[in-house]
This record gives C-alpha cells, sequence and structure tokens, in this order.
C-alpha cells in the first residue's frame, strides 16, 4: 500500500507578464519595506530611524554642496554602469570592471606624470584617448580567449582585477612614488592634468565628467536600439547559434564589443584621476566594478534606466557616509542597511516572476 | 479494494505557466489492465499532466487519487513509490554497463519483481547481458521498460514511445503493450499519431489547448472524428503532390563524410543530387544523421570528406557568411527554430533584418522597410500576432515556423532546406507549410525536406532518400515505395529481393 501524503497547500507559480509601471511599484514597495526593516535595526541600536533618514536625505540632497558631492559620486557610477551592461548586453559577464578602470587610470596617469609639458585640453584628449585603449585592450583579453578557447568570461574578467590593482600598489611603492611623501603615494596631478569644471545648472560647478556622462548615455541609447552593431550584438547575445546562422561575425562582434565596454571602463579611470582624486591610488575604482553589476541588473540595461538606478545609489551612499558622520554610526551599520535594502530590492525580481499559490482542495 | 476503482483519476486538475493554462480542470480515469491513448497536438498539455503524475511538476489545482487515494505527488521518487512509471523520450541509461546492471541500479533490496521473471512473463527476448551501447533504440526502450516494471510498476506512462522508432520496431513495441494490458497493468501513451491511437489503445482521451475535450472507446471512432477532436475543426487530411517539371541539379552532394567531435561517425559517404523543380524527402529514425546533414549544407558543420557543389560552385567548408558572401542563395529552416534561425525574444520585424540587415549602407540600421514587409508577411501568411512588436517566442510554433519560412522564401532561395518543418505544429498549420513548400516547388526551387511521418514523406516527395545510422541506404521514387519498404531501409536491413541476388 503506499503511504498518504500531507497535501501542500502553497506553492509558487510564475506569473504572466507586468507591466513596466507594476515592476517599478513592486520595486518602491521593496524600497520602503527595506527601509522598514533597517529601521527595527536602528531601534535596536537605540537610533531614531526617522531622524537618521532624514539626515541621509538631506545629507545628499539638502543642498548644492551636498548635491555636488551626490553628482561626483554617480558620474564613475554611471559610466561604469554604461560600461558593463553594454558586454551584458551580449551576456558577457564582464565583471572585470574594476581591473579596466585601474588600467585606465594608470595609462592616463602616465601622461599625467610625463608628459605634462603639454598644453592642457591637448594632455587631457591623450589621457582619455590613453584611458579608452588600455581599458579597452584590458577586456579585450578575456574576450580573446573567450572567443579562441571557450574560457570562462567570468572568471578571468574577476582574476585580472587583482593583477592591475596589484600593479597599482607596485607603482606606488616603486618607480611611481612621491620621493617627497613621508609614506608611500603617488604626486599630485599638475594643473593641466585636471579636468575643468563646468556650471551645472542648479548645483554648481562639477568636473567635465557630468557632460561625459550625459553624452554617453544618449550614445548608449542610440547604439543599442539604431545601429547595425547595436542589433549584432543584442542578436549574438540573445541567441549565438541564431548569430551564426544569418552569418554574422560572431567572434568580432564579442571582440568589438568588449572593448567598447572596457573602454567606457576605462575612461572612468582617466575621469576619477584628472577629476576628484587629482593622483593615482589604489582606490581608484573602490569597488565601483562590482556595483556597476548591481545596478546594471536593477534598471534591466536600459542606459536611461542605468542614469536613474546609479542616481538613488549615490544619494544612498552619500546619505550612508553623512550618516556615519552625523550619529557616530560605526560603518558596518550603514554596510548593512545597505545590505537590507539591496536583498529586498533584489528579492521583489523573484516576486516580480512569480506568485505564491494556494491551492483549492477538491472532494472526490 | 473494490474492483471498479480507477487505477488513476485525475478530477479538476489544473497548471499554469504565466498566462498559459497549460491544463485546464482536466478530468481523467484510467482503468487497469487498459490501454489509453492520449492524443493531442504539440501544446496541447499532455506531456504536461503525464508530468504532473510523475512528480516533476506539481498541480496549482485538483487532486490526484491513485487506486481512489489522494495522494500528493512532490517527486519521481513519490511516484515511483506509487506504482507510477515513466517512460520518456530520452532514455536515460548508463551505457558502459549492461541491461541488467541498469535495471539494478539504484535499488536497495526493493526490487518487486526480476528482471527475467517480467521477461518472461511478457515473451520479452532482451539479452539482459548485452550492454547498452551495442544495443539498438527499440532494445534500450525495452530496457527502460523493464526497469520500471522490476520496480513494481502498475501504472506506465510513454511519451512518445514510436518516435525512434522504426515502423517494424512500433509493432513489437505494441506486442510488448498488450502482454502487459493483459497482466493487468494500466498504460498511458502519449502520442500525436493517429494511426498508432487506432491501432494500440482501448480508448482515447483528447487533449485541445489544455483542456480535456472528451474521451471516447477507440471501436467507435475514426481517424476524422478523432482528428475534429484534436485540431477543435474539420481538417482537410489530403497533402497534395504539386506536379512540377523537374529542372537541372543543383544541389550536389558527393561522398559526403562527417565524423564528430567524440569520434562518432554521424554520416558515412552520403550521395545525392537535388534538382530544381523537386523535393527530395529524407526518412530516417530520429538521429541518423539528419541534423549533420542539413548543417553541413548550410555551412555550420565540418565535414571530414566529399564535397558539396551548389549551382556548380563548391561549398563545402565554408562559414555561412562566405557562402551569403558568393552570392550563393540558399535557404534553411533548422529543426529547432528559436534555437537556430529565429532569436525568441525579438519581434518580427527584427528577425526578418537578419539576414538582410548587412546590406543597407550606413552604421544605423534602418527598420522601416523591414516593419513592412513584417506587415506583408503577416497578411499574406495569415500569421496570428499580439502586434508587430511581440517577440516570436510568444507566438504558436505555427506562427513561429511562419514567420522563419516567410523569410527564406522571400530572399527567393535556390535551395530550400527543412528539418522538420511542421515538428510541434497543428494540423491546419502543417498543412499551410506543406503548401509553401509546393508553391517553391512550382516556382522551380530545390526542396530538401528531413521528415518523421512516412504518411507525408510518400505524399508530399517526389523521391525519398533513406538515411539509416549515417549511411544512405536508398533512394526511391515514392510513387512506388512503400511503408514497409522505408522501413527495412531505415533499419538498415536489405530486402528480400536484394537478399536472392546476393
Amino acid at each position: 500500500m503506499p503511504k498518504t501524503y500531507a497535501l501542500s497547500r502553497y506553492h509558487l507559480v510564475q506569473r504572466g507578464d507586468m507591466s513596466t509601471f507594476q515592476t517599478w511599484l513592486f520595486r518602491l514597495f521593496a524600497v520602503f519595506g527595506a527601509l522598514g526593516v533597517g529601521g527595527i535595526f536602528l531601534l535596536m541600536l537605540g537610533f531614531n530611524p526617522l531622524h537618521i533618514y532624514w539626515t541621509m536625505l538631506k545629507g545628499s540632497l539638502g543642498g548644492p554642496g551636498m548635491q555636488k558631492e551626490t553628482v561626483k559620486l554617480m558620474i564613475p557610477l554611471c559610466l561604469t554602469t554604461l560600461g558593463v551592461a553594454l558586454a551584458f548586453k551580449m551576456r558577457f559577464w564582464n565583471i572585470g570592471a574594476e581591473g579596466q578602470i585601474c588600467a585606465g587610470a594608470i595609462a592616463a596617469s602616465y601622461f599625467a606624470y610625463f608628459h605634462n609639458h603639454l598644453p592642457s585640453p591637448l594632455l587631457l584628449f591623450v589621457m582619455a584617448i590613453a584611458a579608452i585603449i588600455a581599458g579597452g585592450l584590458w577586456g579585450l583579453i578575456p574576450a580573446y580567449f573567450k572567443t579562441r578557447y571557450g574560457t570562462n568570461e567570468t572568471l578571468f574578467t574577476l582574476m585580472l582585477n587583482y593583477i592591475v590593482l596589484y600593479f597599482i600598489t607596485y607603482l606606488r611603492e616603486g618607480p611611481w612614488r612621491n620621493p617627497e611623501g613621508g609614506f608611500a603615494s603617488m604626486p599630485r596631478f599638475t594643473k593641466q592634468a585636471r579636468l575643468p569644471e563646468v556650471l551645472l545648472p542648479g548645483i554648481g560647478n562639477v568636473h567635465i565628467g557630468w557632460i561625459v556622462m550625459i553624452v554617453a548615455v544618449v550614445w548608449m541609447f542610440i547604439y543599442l536600439r539604431y545601429t547595425k552593431q547595436g542589433y549584432e550584438l543584442s542578436v549574438v547575445g540573445e541567441n549565438m547559434m541564431t548569430a551564426r546562422y544569418a552569418g554574422m561575425p560572431v567572434k568580432r562582434i564579442v571582440m568589438r564589443t568588449m572593448f567598447i565596454s572596457a573602454g567606457i571602463c576605462g575612461l572612468v579611470g582617466m575621469l576619477q584621476v584628472a577629476g576628484p582624486d587629482r593622483q593615482l591610488t589604489d582606490a581608484v575604482a573602490n569597488g565601483r566594478g562590482f556595483t556597476a553589476v548591481s545596478i546594471a541588473w536593477l534598471s534591466r540595461l536600459s542606459p536611461f534606466g542605468i542614469m536613474i538606478v546609479s542616481f538613488f545609489f549615490s544619494v544612498m551612499q552619500k546619505g550612508f557616509s553623512m550618516m556615519q558622520t552625523e550619529f557616530r554610526i560605526p560603518g558596518s551599520m550603514s554596510d548593512i542597511l545597505q545590505g537590507i535594502i539591496l536583498f529586498f530590492v533584489l528579492g521583489s525580481e523573484f516576486f516580480i516572476r512569480f506568485r505564491i499559490a494556494v491551492r483549492k482542495e477538491v472532494k472526490a | 479494494m473494490k474492483h471498479d476503482m480507477p487505477a488513476i483519476q485525475l478530477i479538476g486538475l489544473t497548471k499554469t505557466f504565466g498566462t498559459v493554462k497549460a491544463n485546464d480542470h482536466i478530468n481523467l480515469d484510467v482503468h487497469s489492465g487498459e490501454i489509453l491513448a492520449l492524443l493531442g497536438e504539440n501544446g496541447s498539455g499532455k506531456t504536461t499532466l503525464m508530468n504532473m503524475l510523475s512528480g516533476i511538476y506539481q498541480p496549482d489545482e485538483g487532486n490526484i487519487f491513485i487506486k481512489g487515494k489522494a495522494v500528493n505527488i512532490r517527486s519521481p521518487k513519490d511516484a515511483i513509490n506509487l506504482g507510477i512509471g515513466m517512460i520518456h523520450q530520452h532514455f536515460k541509461l548508463v551505457d558502459l554497463f549492461t541491461a541488467r546492471e541498469n535495471i539494478q541500479l539504484g535499488q536497495r533490496n526493493n526490487q518487486a519483481f526480476s528482471p527475467d521473471e517480467v521477461c518472461k512473463k511478457l515473451g520479452l527476448k532482451t539479452d539482459l547481458d548485452k550492454k547498452i551501447y551495442n544495443m539498438s533504440v527499440s532494445e534500450k526502450q525495452s530496457v527502460e521498460i523493464l526497469k520500471v516494471l522490476t520496480r513494481g510498476a502498475d501504472i506506465l506512462i510513454l511519451d512518445e514511445p514510436t518516435a525512434v522508432l522504426t515502423p517494424q520496431e512500433i509493432e513489437s513495441l505494441f506486442k510488448i503493450l498488450r502482454a502487459m494490458k493483459e497482466d493487468g497493468k494500466a498504460i498511458v501513451i502519449i502520442t500525436h499519431k493517429l494511426e498508432e491511437v487506432m491501432n494500440i489503445s482501448d480508448r482515447v482521451a483528447v487533449l485541445h489547448k489544455g483542456v480535456n475535450v472528451g474521451s471516447i472507446d477507440t471501436a467507435k471512432a475514426d481517424r476524422f472524428v478523432l482528428t475534429q477532436m484534436m485540431v477543435g475543426r474539420q481538417v482537410d487530411l489530403q497533402i497534395k503532390r504539386a506536379l512540377a517539371k523537374t529542372g537541372d541539379t543543383i544541389l550536389d552532394v558527393h561522398q559526403l563524410s562527417i565524423t564528430a567531435a567524440d569520434g562518432q561517425k554521424e554520416l558515412q559517404s552520403v550521395s545525392f543530387q537535388l534538382h530544381a523543380g523537386e523535393i527530395l524527402g529524407v526518412a530516417g529514425v530520429a538521429g541518423s544523421g539528419q541534423k549533420a546533414l542539413c548543417e553541413a549544407i548550410a555551412g555550420l558543420q565540418e565535414i571530414s570528406g566529399g564535397s558539396i557543389l551548389l549551382d556548380g560552385k563548391r561549398i563545402d567548408g565554408l562559414s555561412p557568411r562566405d557562402i551569403i558572401k558568393r552570392g550563393v542563395s540558399m535557404a534553411f529552416i533548422p529543426e529547432d527554430r528559436l534555437g537556430m534561425g529565429l532569436v525568441g525574444s525579438m519581434n518580427i520585424p527584427d528577425n526578418l533584418l537578419l539576414k538582410t540587415y548587412r546590406e543597407q549602407p550606413g552604421i544605423l540600421l534602418n527598420r522601416k522597410s523591414a516593419k513592412n514587409e513584417a506587415a506583408r508577411m503577416i497578411e499574406g501568411l495569415d500569421i496570428s500576432t499580439p502586434g508587430l512588436n511581440t517577440p516570436v517566442q510568444k507566438l504558436s510554433g505555427g506562427n513561429v515556423q511562419k514567420v522563419l519560412l516567410g523569410r527564406e522564401i522571400s530572399l527567393s532561395p535556390k535551395v530550400l532546406i527543412t528539418a522538420y518543418p511542421v515538428r510541434g505544429l497543428d494540423i491546419g498549420a502543417s498543412m499551410r507549410i506543406y503548401d509553401m513548400l509546393n508553391e517553391q516547388k512550382l516556382k522551380g526551387v530545390a526542396v530538401l525536406f528531413i521528415g518523421e511521418d512516412l504518411d507525408v514523406l510518400l505524399s508530399l516527395c517526389d523521391r525519398i532518400a533513406v538515411l539509416s545510422s549515417g549511411r544512405l541506404t536508398a533512394i526511391v521514387d515514392s510513387k512506388f515505395a512503400t511503408k514497409a519498404l522505408l522501413g527495412m531501409k531505415m533499419a538498415g536491413l536489405r530486402t528480400d529481393k536484394e537478399d536472392a541476388y546476393a
């Protein structure tokens, strides 16, 4: 006789398609949910969560000074995400943005340190081009091995991060070390190698990177939607076999796309060293290459979506650093809060795809 | 236990995927000692229903009763414990083991019967000590059946068991099924082939769009009634063979051999010629080298010997890109349309652009002409789609195929290679595809048609080539061919006549 089983009443069912509005509503709920749960944490630590959230908001958007800092955080985040999103669109998992930023920063810094006799606009132009090429070539390595030998790009790009990151440390300790500094660091850039500031209406002077960012967003939108190359890379990403079938040069498309993706990340490196940093440090990428992966997913690889989501991330990061200084809350607490928000928002993606169904009982 | 208790009773079983109701409140009884044919077109929900019985899916609603007891089948293991055995289309056997070892695999002393016992009872002649890799497809299938029977299964579900068999092998499978029925087993056979339903089953249940539209005794049914139930309307089942003048040789395949990366010989010196204005059918059990043949011609598969000439020019060794560059117009309809040929997540215009976007000047992509072309195609081929922007993967199989075939035909090819072009299509859509192939033939296109249904091959094609384990065993004029002859050739056997001369 077979065993009898308890009938389970709840199980998961796939949803039909949701409208874009609904999905964004879901995510908004998720953010509120996260703030709620985070609030409980803060309460347990003896803080008033509402007060803290208000301070975070004020600290990131509450005045031109704060807004300027938030924009400065947003520029590299948005551009890096555009870069990785381009590769993601092709289903090439580039998680090496961190290293590509570093590669771009090193190449730009080389010109800033050793060719600073050039007139400033020319020097900056050369630095930008060098950064794009260096970043692009660094990204081309895993692309080449992927197309030639089928290596796994996720591991490959990840490992390349550490090589170039520690190469910066080497430069700092040795050849490029500032002879005058007490501890190991690299010299600050001379005036010619610093990015000019341009008025961002309503906020004030911000380095020219914000214009680069807006141009890049618009460019990427057009590139993906209205160019042959953009079409090719989507076909390769969606269905490699069909791309081959249609006679597309798949290998060339993969290499080209990866060069552009990594080139954009390289440019971020240049904008950072010549913008806010004014020197080469090993914190030039500072985890942005990984944050960009989350942003890329949350924005579903849409260029304007990337701009919006990276804005929210910058607000969050700025708010957290404000919170730390204002309330002397340890940095790990803001990491926990950030983790909770990410967990909720990414978790909401699951409920966008599935719903919980209750089984109706039927009498025999 | 009461005698009239059905072996399986399904009440109000419902399963939803997204917005699609794969099964909509299905009621079904299967009794011991009967063979029930579960008939329905692809996508009608047959496999979903059986997967719920074998523990692969959980129902959203409704109950399953096995021998009168409500059960919750959470995994295939639960199903086995309840005496339900599923024979899948793809066998799950360890090649290097013998039949006996495969049967014993994973069973701690809970084998209900010994395999020898079962063999004897059913009159099976399977050699239990033969290694699986030495076995034919039908022998492997017997091993699968033995596997579930030795575990004490008294409810057997067979998912399209005849797809990989020759006509002769199908007969011997049916013999086994009848023996099991005599033994009091409840048997469900999933199929979409009417012939087989009439031949083997006691009762037929017909699914249409996830709904059980009725069960009738096979004795009271005929092909037309069943078709009508299955399709939901009346259909003319006559496939016409267009009369066209056969022209020059367009495609010349000479001594073509293909060796797969793992050393397996997929094709062994296959030679044939394809002429303008003819449909050449290719028959063979699944996996006899059809895929390799098509892909080699299309430039997607490396060949190890021989040559392929298109219009007198050698095209073997060229990539699809090179072939297009040389201005040779070849159209290829692969067997897995969304896996190759189309991009499922893209809409119809973007899919139409695949082969022509490169000819556009400049770096920008002009979608205007593709949109017009798409609108014309939707109208002309009667493609039902919610709109131009709907991704093709949301369309039904028939409409997907019309998009692909429509695109390839619009490039006015000289050769049209089609691999199982009606697989997964309902009867109405299949007929439309046959018409389109006939139209191409009348236009003087050389058509290669890889098929699986011998009746279709016999009535549609001018000549039929038969593949058996990568060898070409015959090319026959379909006017003089019979199913029995094709079956022999598919199995790689020689006919009596040939033997007499040998």
